[in-house]
């Protein structure tokens, strides 16, 4: 079992990280203290929670290219609800967060499910009407920090035994979708469509129905991220994330979670977001040209992949081996 | 009584003005906008209606498509024509696609002038820019070194590294450096006109030196972007962020102290000097020609180039005296 884990793609990735800290510690020394390394996790946030709604939808063999314009669309409209009501608790923004989040998921989903069609496709087109959208109930006008109101832009920044709120329901999310990966029916359900969907279906998964469900757990946190986003940066408009699907899915697959479906694990999820939000946290901080930074973030995302394709290599079997013998 | 009174006296009031407006010797000046109900062109137009009431016998016409596309403003053009105004300033929906209905505009003698988004140089007689390069570059120096009168370090926050416009801006700040003695630009990062990359640089700036004073975004997702980290990161009073975004967007950071002021165009002194311009040159007070200087009113005089633009002014600077004015406005 220690074995197993030591050799595993989730241990190889946690060295990756602690090396990268240790030497990026070595050119700014500030960038491994303890609040130093909250701030990194907790500005990774918002990434590791899309990464564990994407890493399902991946493992089901689809893809959801439309996270980032969902989480515009629902801080559009959280940031829109609270400007005409100040006084609604931040409970139920979160919960029309996600709900709403859901929603837009379920139409994805649908549209794979009912419809089958390919789910780049449909993700592609979702992606476009959902920042369209925002353009149109926004007038394409910025919601700004002063018309929030204090409570909705301070919940994410709270402060609970050291640690902001928003981190907080990133480490709740990934404790959640851990049992859910693992001891649930779902869960396993999602890895049999993945892995082989026509074996999946003659053990009696219903493979639309799974991948629909994947479709809303990846809208609602897409969701829920939108509201945590909008209030932690203070400010709404059409724009926001904007390319922001593209570091979820190279997160997914940085963490080893095989495009090709039915592999893939929360803990690879969780340290792919990791491992991006440390190089993104630190480039600014050693001084690395810009015009570098683009490329390693690029280099690390095809490394990841080409370890990847070696370690998911199917080896050829031998049908017959007296044949392969006598030759 | 004294309502009845009241009415009485704005009804009179109301038809002297009425009859002033319908006089056939009154300077109609038409100022033509991107779109109807935008802010920043509601004020523009109040700016245009001071100057028309500093000149006397002047008529501003307040128009525009209701959305802001270039077929709206053809429309607007021809009709305009029809009325036989005076002048023409526009703040045009596209460089190209109005030129013809401009040039029959000036076939007819209607003067005409484009200003904020100009129109190529064929269909218009002048062009006014809000400010220039140069005036901008000079601007978001100075305002950081208006609040470090004993010096200090600052960096630069900008959009992307081939952002045009912001790079002409920093290029014309490092020119006029040397004019502020003690202000030492430490570093220079870009945050891609995205929220999340501009805090993230912003939060960089201020863990790599310690010592920074100010951080001067020239860009308006940058300034919000990075007012908002310092204010996490608790270093209001320490941090001044300066640079160029709109009032709307920064008043939070405003109220906050994040940002002490920062500075944009003012759309009033925009309007108003597009509507001196029309003035003078529709009476002959000036012709627009390469190095002519134009008479603005209280904005001074606009000297043309070679493609017969010139810049306005200084950009405006907003901080907490008139933040609450402007919020609304744009």
């Amino acid at each position: 079992m220690i074995r197993n884990f030591l050799i595993s793609r989730e241990a190889i990735l946690l060295l990756v990280i602690l090396v990268l800290v240790g030497i990026i510690s070595t050119r700014f020394p500030g960038f491994i203290v303890p609040a130093n390394l909250a701030n990194v996790f907790n500005d990774t946030s918002p990434l590791i929670i899309l990464a564990l709604g994407q890493m399902v939808v991946i493992v089901t063999r689809c893809i959801d290219l439309s996270v980032a314009a969902n989480l515009a669309l629902t801080g559009m409209v959280v940031a829109m609800i609270n400007t005409m009501a100040p006084d609604l608790p931040i409970v139920v923004i979160l919960m029309v967060a996600m709900v709403f989040g859901a929603v837009l998921g379920a139409v994805n989903g649908i549209l794979v499910w009912k419809f089958e069609i390919p789910p780049i496709v449909v993700t592609l087109g979702t992606m476009t009407i959902f920042r369209g959208l925002i353009f149109l109930i926004s007038d394409g006008k910025w919601i700004n920090a002063h018309e929030m109101s204090p409570n909705f832009t301070a919940f994410p920044r709270a402060q609970i035994l050291g640690l902001p709120v928003l981190s907080w329901i990133a480490i709740g999310a990934v404790v959640i979708f851990f049992i859910l990966i693992t001891r649930t029916a779902l869960g396993r359900a999602f890895f049999a469509v993945g892995g082989n969907p026509h074996a999946a279906v003659y053990t009696g998964i219903n493979v639309g129905r799974t991948r629909f469900f994947a479709f809303v757990l990846s809208g609602a946190l897409a969701g829920l991220t939108g509201y945590l986003w909008v209030a932690r940066y203070a400010v709404a408009y059409v724009d926001i994330a904007g390319g922001f699907e593209l570091e979820v899915v190279a997160a997914c697959v940085i963490g080893g979670v095989s495009i090709a479906g039915g592999i893939g694990s929360v803990g690879g999820a969780l340290l792919g977001a990791l491992f991006l939000g440390v190089v993104k946290n630190a480039l600014p901080v050693v001084n690395i040209s810009p015009f570098w930074q683009l490329a390693i973030s690029g280099s690390a995302i095809i490394i990841a992949i080409a370890m990847n394709a070696r370690a998911n290599r199917r080896k050829g079997r031998f049908i017959l081996k007296q044949a392969e013998q006598s030759t | 009584m004294s309502v009845m009174k009241k009415i009485l006296s704005t009804v009179a009031i109301a038809t002297t003005f009425m009859a002033g407006a319908a006089q056939a010797d009154d300077v109609r000046i038409a100022l033509v906008v991107k779109a109807l109900g935008i802010g920043f062109f509601e004020a523009a137009a109040k700016g245009a209606e001071e100057a028309a009431n500093e000149l006397g016998g002047v008529e501003i016409i307040y128009t525009g498509p209701t959305s802001t596309t270039a077929e709206g403003q053809i429309e607007v053009i021809n009709a305009l024509i029809a009325q036989r105004v005076d002048a023409i300033a526009i703040s045009a929906n596209d460089t190209d696609a109005l030129v013809p209905a401009l040039k029959k505009a000036m076939d007819r003698g209607i003067t005409v002038i484009s200003w904020d988004s100009g129109v190529a140089p064929e269909g218009r007689s002048l062009h006014l820019n809000p400010s220039s390069n140069a005036l901008i570059g000079n601007m978001i120096i100075k305002l950081a070194a208006d609040h470090l009168p004993d010096g200090g370090d600052v960096a630069v926050l900008s959009a992307t590294t081939t952002s045009t416009n912001q790079n002409i801006w920093i290029e014309e700040m490092n020119k006029v450096m040397g004019n502020y003695s003690g202000i030492n630009v430490v570093g220079t990062v870009y945050g891609d006109d995205l929220a999340d990359k501009s805090y993230r640089e912003a939060n960089g700036l201020m863990q790599t030196y310690p010592d920074l004073k100010a951080i001067i975004a020239p860009t308006s997702v940058g300034i919000v972007a990075a007012a908002q980290a310092v204010a996490d990161a608790g270093k209001i009073g320490e941090i001044n962020v300066t640079g160029l975004g709109l009032p709307s967007e920064m008043a939070g950071a405003i109220d906050s102290g994040a940002s002490k002021s920062f500075a944009i165009w003012n759309p009033i002194d925009l309007g108003y000097s597009a509507a001196m311009l029309a003035y003078n040159l529709s009476q002959g007070n000036a012709t627009a020609e390469p190095g002519a200087e134009i008479p603005m009113g209280r904005m001074g005089n606009l000297t043309l180039d070679d493609n017969n633009e010139g810049a306005m002014a200084d950009p405006f600077v907003y901080d907490a005296s008139n933040i609450e004015q402007f919020k609304s406005i744009f």
